[in-house]
């Protein structure tokens, strides 16, 4: 409870945010009426930092920080949310537009040139390329 | 055959563009054309005069008006007609204006060679006229009522207050509806029983009300203020004479049976015997045999015989029908509530724990006795939109009543039980009524707890039974994971089972959400499509109490509204029998979508003119065409169609519209009206639906020289005929079968539907048929000549 109240602004910037994910994932953000059905079902809830309806509503309101929320990282596309929407929306579709739009800043948290040779040669390709993708933001 | 030809001016709206003096040449001199006038306004009272004059001086029998539209002076004409002593529909009319003048304003020469077209096949449709006559049918006093619930009551009382026979029908063995099952209603909490009860002992003692319980409409058919019902009457298995003052209600019969079930009218949460009274407050009050449990087939028990003083008990009772025949229709079947099992995740049906509002609403009402026949713990919750706003199970639609009813059960259960923790989980709170906001706050005051967000997982424990919850307080953010002893799913409104059926038997239109649709949301809200059918209460979408019982005085208002006209036309532009031609095969019985043709006593089709709608969907399917449609016979058609392509020269090419006259062909009239410009390749002829264009007519327009035909219909959503579309889709697929045997391209038939709200699909279909038809190869006119179906 030690984070302060902070005022967000509506900006361009993030009605711009809001049109990208609703292209990324093909999904009207603008539909979800905030049931929470998603989050009260969601099997991860307890590990994140906020809640799948708290993403989709973040997103509306422009909010980019949703970017460094862990949750779409733990989302594991199980569509326990996608079956359930009353609204029909496919909440797990939000959640990879989230992680495309990390993914396509391109910022590797582990660079594979500079690991020693004899550990790569060892490590099993797909430990690899899960690393790069899941370590990424 | 004297025929008097009026080209109207339009001061200067046709003149100027199309050459009358020209066509004035033209039609002058030919066959039985006695009097060829022009006139600035033939609308004007002049312009009638020198009509009506002509009529006299030359002794006219057929009149053809070169004008507007005929939607515009159509009745202006026929009223000169009349004046003149001569039949209304020995007029035709050329469209002028619409479709010459103002659509071709920049082509002055194809505007007046369209015109002589459109002229000739007026003058050969009108040589087939004949004389029509408007019948009027007397407007009785009988109303049937479907449905006896609180809707159907309100109607039926309000009904035979004014002075109409009423018939009431209900399916279920007492009247009241869903509404008896109510232990108080919101937001005033008044008990809802003690507010019907009066009303349903004054349906059952009112001399003008015919009441039927047990009903059910085995077949109804009719339309326009004149309807037949045949009304099954289930067996009850008790004596019909044994009423309330012979019954002594000493319930030794309901001791004495030996078999118990869930009580229906308690939802469950309490038993009955196999013989039992519907409701305590049930109208009739009389008892009924539940057969599917009763063993007295099986097992030969006479329990309740035995013991019973009257000996009222008749096991041995058959469904008996009656008939009706009535001038309006009110339907109010009202609805069902969801049912929860559709939803496996609320556990509904499978827990102990889990019951839905009408359950609560009697669990509730017997809070207070000594013994309840069920408890409802400490901790209770309500689950909002259950099967409401709910796409998964493809409700998309807000119930309108469940906040409240939840607010009203959670109030009524926090004063009889104070220590009760209560909460309301909702995803949008509707309040809207009046006195519900209120009602609200009076609840929230009292310690009721409501929670915004819709829980999504249930589990039960094995053991105690409790129902855990998880949901997200969308509110605070946090997942709530708690213990209920009661969950009560609010679940929403369903249209009742019976109403599809019902919808089927009047051809009432069914809303997206599955309700019955009004003729108008805004305007007709409880009028429909279909002449002396109207609709009161939940039948046409869930609505409370008041708007049910406002709505049930509405269609009440509008049966009195008219009936009250004491008779009605019937426009004679509908289908008759050329009884010469009629083989008596029978084919046409199953095609009316209406009903309308029956068999006579020679065995041959006749129509009955109170059904017939005049949509010509009959003419296509008799291959003597021995069916005809008055207005749009076939012989007016081919006459029309030959004299409307005659004028095409060598080298040009034709395509001809058959437009229906809702959609179609006002389109082509409002087109002209934006003076929008299309091509002038075309011609097009008025039919009442898509329907009545045969496929005859088709192939008979291929072989007079059209090398397109367009049939155009209003979209099949809203089409004053709904199945013109199937029809007319039937009859294409055999006209292209009979190009294709000829080896002609089967894509110069072309179906499509226009509306005034896109003017511009007209105009372009239209230029692209007329580029298609440049690009089209000329058809060999000996093939022509074999497509013509008089030939044959």
């Amino acid at each position: 409870m030690d984070d302060r109240i902070k005022k967000i602004k509506l900006t361009d910037r993030g009605v711009e945010f809001l049109r990208q994910v609703e292209e990324i994932s093909g999904e009207a953000i603008t539909v979800c009426e905030q049931c929470g059905t998603c989050s009260g079902g969601c099997p991860f809830v307890e590990e994140m930092d906020i809640t799948p309806s708290q993403i989709m509503r973040k997103v509306m309101l422009g909010q980019e920080e949703v970017l460094h929320s862990r949750t779409m990282w733990i989302c594991a596309s199980c569509f326990t949310c996608t079956v359930r929407c009353p609204r029909k929306l496919d909440v797990s579709k939000v959640a990879e537009a989230l992680r495309q739009i990390r993914l396509r800043e391109a910022i590797d948290a582990i660079d594979i040139s500079k690991l020693p040779k004899e550990e790569v040669d060892r490590m099993p390709t797909i430990a690899l390329v899960s690393a790069c993708r899941k370590l990424t933001g | 055959m004297k025929i008097g030809v009026y080209l109207c001016q339009c001061g200067g709206n046709i003149s100027n563009t199309v050459d009358l003096e020209a066509i004035q040449k033209h039609i002058e001199g030919g066959d039985e054309i006695a009097v060829v006038r022009q006139e600035s306004h033939l609308c004007s009272g002049a312009g009638q005069k020198a009509i009506i004059e002509d009529i006299g001086a030359f002794g006219l029998d057929r009149v053809v008006i070169a004008s507007c539209s005929p939607q515009f002076h159509e009745k202006t004409f026929r009223g000169a007609l009349s004046r003149a002593g001569l039949n209304p529909y020995m007029l035709e009319i050329a469209n002028f204006r619409e479709h010459c003048s103002w659509a071709h304003k920049d082509n002055p020469e194809a505007a007046t060679i369209k015109a002589t077209d459109l002229l000739d096949a007026s003058v050969g449709k009108v040589r087939h006229n004949v004389p029509l006559e408007e019948k009027m049918m007397k407007l009785g006093d009988d109303v049937l009522v479907i449905g006896g619930g609180i809707a159907g009551i309100q109607t039926a009382l309000d009904l035979a207050d004014s002075g109409k026979n009423v018939t009431l029908v209900e399916k279920q063995p007492t009247i009241g509806g869903n509404m008896t099952i109510l232990t108080k209603t919101f937001p005033t909490e008044d008990c809802a029983s003690c507010i019907l009860s009066p009303k349903m002992a004054e349906v059952q003692g009112h001399k003008r009300i015919n009441l039927i319980v047990d009903g059910e409409i085995e077949s109804i058919k009719g339309h326009r203020l004149h309807f037949e019902a045949k009304i099954k009457h289930k067996p009850r298995y008790i004596s019909p004479e044994i009423n309330m003052d012979e019954c002594i209600g000493c319930a030794q019969c309901e001791e004495a049976c030996p078999v118990s079930a869930p009580n229906h009218w308690e939802q469950g949460v309490v038993k009955r015997k196999a013989i039992f009274i519907p409701a305590p407050h049930a109208i009739p009050y009389k008892y009924i045999i539940d057969k599917e449990i009763c063993l007295h087939d099986s097992e030969g028990c006479t329990a309740c015989f035995d013991v019973c003083p009257q000996k009222a008990m008749v096991f041995d009772q058959e469904p008996e029908y009656s008939n009706v025949a009535v001038d309006a229709v009110v339907v109010a079947t009202g609805y069902d509530i969801f049912d929860a099992r559709e939803k496996p995740v609320f556990g509904y049906g499978e827990f102990e724990n889990v019951v839905n509002g009408l359950e609560m609403e009697r669990i509730v009402d017997h809070i207070n006795e000594k013994n309840p026949p069920r408890d409802v713990g400490k901790r209770v919750a309500f689950i909002q939109c259950v099967g409401s706003r709910d796409e998964q199970v493809g409700r998309e639609y807000c119930s309108r009543v469940c906040c409240m009813y939840s607010t009203k059960l959670a109030s009524l259960l926090k004063q009889a039980r104070p220590e009760t923790d209560i909460y309301i989980f909702y995803t949008d709170l509707r309040a809207f009524g009046k006195g519900f906001e209120e009602y609200y706050k009076r609840a929230q005051k009292m310690g009721i707890k409501f929670i915004r967000g819709k829980p999504a997982e249930f589990k039960e424990d094995p053991k105690t039974k409790m129902v855990t919850v998880l949901v997200e307080d969308t509110l605070s953010r946090d997942i709530i994971e708690a213990e209920f002893d009661l969950v009560v799913l609010a679940a929403g409104l369903t249209p009742s089972k019976s109403t599809e059926k019902i919808a089927e038997q009047l051809k009432l239109a069914v809303s997206d959400d599955g309700f019955l649709k009004e003729a108008h949301p805004k305007y007709r809200p409880v009028d429909t499509l279909v002449e002396g059918v109207f609709l009161a209460g939940t039948v046409q979408g869930p609505k409370d109490i008041p708007d049910t019982v406002a709505q049930g005085s509405a269609a009440a208002g509008r049966v009195i509204a008219t009936l009250a006209k004491g008779e009605f036309a019937v426009d004679p532009m509908l289908a008759f029998v050329h009884d010469d031609k009629c083989t008596a095969c029978g084919e046409c019985y199953e095609v009316c979508p209406v009903n309308a043709i029956a068999e006579n006593s020679d065995g041959k089709a006749e129509i009955k003119e109170t059904l017939c709608v005049g949509c010509g969907a009959c003419l296509g399917a008799c291959s003597e065409e021995a069916i005809d449609l008055n207005g749009f016979t076939n012989i007016q058609l081919y006459s029309a169609v030959e004299a409307a392509l005659a004028g095409k020269k060598p080298g040009e090419k034709r395509a001809l519209v058959f437009g229906d006259s809702n959609c179609t062909y006002r389109v082509a009239d409002a087109a002209g009206v934006r003076k929008m410009k299309y091509a002038n390749d075309n011609r097009v002829l008025m039919v009442p639906s898509s329907c009545r264009v045969t496929p005859n007519l088709v192939a008979f327009a291929f072989a007079k020289g059209a090398d397109i035909v367009l049939i155009g219909d209003c979209p099949e959503k809203g089409n004053k005929f709904e199945w013109a579309h199937d029809f007319a889709k039937k009859y294409i697929e055999q006209a292209k079968q009979i190009l294709a045997d000829k080896g002609i391209e089967t894509d110069r038939i072309i179906f499509d539907d226009f509306t005034a709200s896109n003017l511009p699909k007209f105009v372009n279909t239209l230029n692209s048929i007329s580029e298609q038809m440049k690009k089209l190869p000329n058809i060999d006119p000996g093939k022509r000549a074999e497509l013509n179906p008089l030939e044959k």
